[in-house]
């Protein structure tokens, strides 16, 4: 890769000559790229000739949607950005889905395209689009590499903008002529690998607030979200909420921050959350949101969210805080660093004139919570029902499984009834909603964490939209097992059909029915359906997933089960649509 | 609707104005006016927006800040829209006569 043109003592200091190409891989090398998710075509071949000889192992998708999402799971399931590679044009377009679904999410992620040679940019050359310019809405930061010597700067930079305050997507775009070009330079000139740095953080006196405001609480609630989980504070906000004696909700990306069995967990709150969070939120008199940014899938009618509460918001992102509902307090800063002050701060034990007042609530919202479980027929009427099936899925994988999902009912389902127990355990699309999301994020969350089961719970429809990556998944050989919740029907479409549109139902059922256990087997892949009549299907699934790595298990699901409670969007919370709502007398 | 002109200190390179313009376009924020020069050895240019000034704006400024191509920015209330001034008799673009 590189040849000596000087002798010297010492080793770092000699210049190596590297093509742009040759450069590109030393950098992620150093970056500590393991993995690297893509595919290969023209404008990026340069690139691919010098990975031939680096130790990074290439993953080779079939489509570069799978690539993005491949490098996605691996980045949620680390907290360290990943990197996938695509040529241009195509490549490059083919990408931009997973990209804008890392920005919605704050996923970080280093997206490597090829470009046409510089001198043919603006001329409509093969395979040429502005990739730069369709990137600029959904990155955090963008780079077209216009000479080799840019490289050793942009790509440690790239990291840090990835990882660094609210992590994102970083998309560097290499010229073929820049990957080809020589460039001598000595490894002690390269500079330092990029990586998250310390973010600008709130006053002490705002500190001091927040504890006065919330020592003087008697009814306060957590609202988490992603930020949590991102920021690694976990327990920190456990630790709060047990102090403060505070029932948390969390956004459907906060789940698993705090344990499912945690006394002071609520579920999730918003447009499937149950009745007892939407009647906590709205009798709250402090609200303390912590990386969350008051989603309208999560407040539902902005104007009528928590009505009674005063709201303090601790967010890393300043343009986040006031954007949706006025703070009375907003910190900006790590959510991590800000709760270790907040509790050095916090008294251990409840001595304060109001700790009495917040049993008493911590006592309505478990009582609340009793009150209002998710409606579901028994797991011996119906064992097949999806609440049953992923309580049972739960039970029945090793502790430390990761599950990804795809979007719609399916999602939902998992969201309300799996008890997730740690952060980055629960992998889903929120903020874009991709269907095509599930498989390759579990097959980045496989590569990421040797070892664990990882499952992909999915839809009919979701799955067919990356289906191609389950010849990825039979390459790799990796402990992914796919449940398909199978009622062949964009399920959620529907729902909503159902509910607002009078059931006109179009364009929501499927006319034709693939066997996916006979898909994946062509694929190399071990496949099973599960039958409707099953004697004991629950025994069957679990039966399935006792055998080591990839399977597809496809499983009936009844075509008019509803994900309830639903908020109809627009609407308030408190006028969520329940189970009894829809039963005629 | 009373205006206000923000004053950006900016990386100099192709791609920062459609970092910036995009902030607002994607917003259907209109940008009234805008001047721009490089500062110095050209690493850096001053760019100066003719903006509305509604509440939304302090929404769109957060944002500003968070690119990385934007280094510094500051409400200029010394300044009116007289800054952005052309004459009539500078321009020579005539639209063709239908």
């Amino acid at each position: 890769m590189g040849r000596r043109i000087a002798k010297s003592p010492t080793a770092t200091v000699t210049k190596m000559n590297y093509t742009g190409a040759a450069l590109l891989i030393k950098l992620l090398e150093r970056q500590g790229v393991t993995h690297l998710p893509g595919i290969p075509g023209g404008a990026i071949l340069p690139f691919y000739d010098a990975l031939h000889d680096s130790h990074i192992t290439h993953i080779l998708a079939r489509h570069e949607q799978g690539a993005g999402f491949i490098a996605q799971g691996i980045a949620r399931a680390t907290g360290h950005a990943a990197v996938c590679v695509a040529t241009s044009g195509p490549g490059a377009t083919n990408l931009l889905t997973a990209i804008a679904d890392a920005r919605l999410d704050s996923v970080p992620i280093v997206a490597i395209t090829g470009q046409v040679p510089q001198s043919l940019i603006g001329t409509d050359a093969f395979q040429e689009v502005d990739t730069y310019g369709l990137t600029v809405p959904i990155t955090k930061h963008n780079f077209l590499v216009r000479d080799v010597a840019e490289l050793p700067e942009i790509v440690p930079l790239a990291f840090t903008l990835a990882e660094s305050n609210r992590p994102g997507p970083v998309l560097i775009d290499v010229p073929k002529d820049v990957q080809t070009a020589s460039i001598a330079i000595a490894e002690d000139a390269l500079p330092a690998p990029g990586g998250r740095t310390t973010s600008p953080t709130c006053p002490n006196t705002q500190i001091d607030e927040l504890l006065t405001l919330l020592t003087f609480s008697r009814r306060p609630v957590l609202y988490l979200g992603g930020g949590v989980i991102a920021s690694n504070a976990s327990g920190q906000a456990r630790e709060l909420a047990r102090r403060l004696g505070a029932p948390v909700v969390c956004t459907l990306n906060a789940l698993g921050s705090v344990a499912a069995t945690d006394p002071h967990f609520m579920g999730m709150l918003g447009m499937h959350g149950t009745r007892a969070t939407h009647s906590i939120l709205d009798e709250a008199d402090v609200l303390l949101a912590i990386g969350a940014r008051f989603d309208d899938r999560a407040t539902g009618k902005a104007a009528e969210f928590c009505p009674r509460a005063t709201i303090a918001h601790i967010d890393i992102d300043r343009a986040e805080i006031g954007k949706i509902k006025i703070p009375f307090l907003g910190l900006q800063g790590d959510a991590a660093e800000i709760l270790n002050r907040l509790l050095a701060r916090f008294p251990e034990n409840g001595t304060c004139a109001f700790a009495p007042a917040r049993s008493d609530w911590l006592a309505r919202a478990s009582a609340l919570f009793a009150a209002h479980p998710l409606h579901h027929p028994t797991c011996e009427a119906e064992p097949l029902h999806p609440v049953n099936l992923c309580r049972f899925l739960a039970e029945t994988l090793p502790a430390d499984s990761i599950v990804t999902t795809d979007v719609g009912q399916h999602q939902m389902w998992v969201a309300q009834a799996w008890p997730f127990r740690e952060p980055r355990t629960f992998l889903t699309s929120g903020g874009l909603g991709t269907m095509g999301f599930g498989l390759p994020a579990a097959i980045g969350a496989s590569l990421a964490a040797p070892g664990r089961r990882v499952v992909c719970v999915s839809g009919d429809g979701s799955l067919l939209m990356n289906i191609q990556e389950l010849a990825t998944l039979a390459e790799l050989g990796l402990p992914v097992a796919i449940l398909v919740f199978n009622n062949a029907q964009l399920g959620l479409v529907r729902q909503q059909q159902e509910l607002f549109f009078n059931r006109r139902f179009t364009a929501s059922r499927f006319g034709t029915r693939p066997d996916f256990s006979a898909l994946a087997q062509a694929f190399g892949v071990r496949g099973q359906r599960v039958a409707v009549n099953s004697r004991d299907p629950l025994a069957e699934i679990a039966d399935a997933l006792t055998c080591p790595g990839p399977c597809l298990i496809d499983i009936p699901i009844h075509e008019a089960a509803n994900v309830l409670p639903m908020v109809p969007p627009g609407a308030a919370n408190r006028q969520t649509i329940e189970y009894h709502h829809l039963v005629t007398a | 609707m009373s205006s206000i002109i923000l004053e950006l200190r900016v990386r100099n390179h192709p791609g920062t104005m459609s970092h910036i313009t995009g902030l607002f376009s994607r917003r259907a924020f209109n940008l009234e006016a805008i001047r721009c020069s490089p500062v110095g050895a050209g690493s850096e240019s001053r760019l100066f927006l003719l903006v509305n000034n509604t509440p939304r704006l302090e929404q769109i400024e957060h944002h500003l800040v968070k690119l990385h191509d934007v280094l510094a920015i500051q409400q200029r209330h010394d300044l009116t829209e007289t800054f952005f001034h052309i004459a009539d008799t500078d321009s020579v673009v005539h639209l063709p006569v239908e």
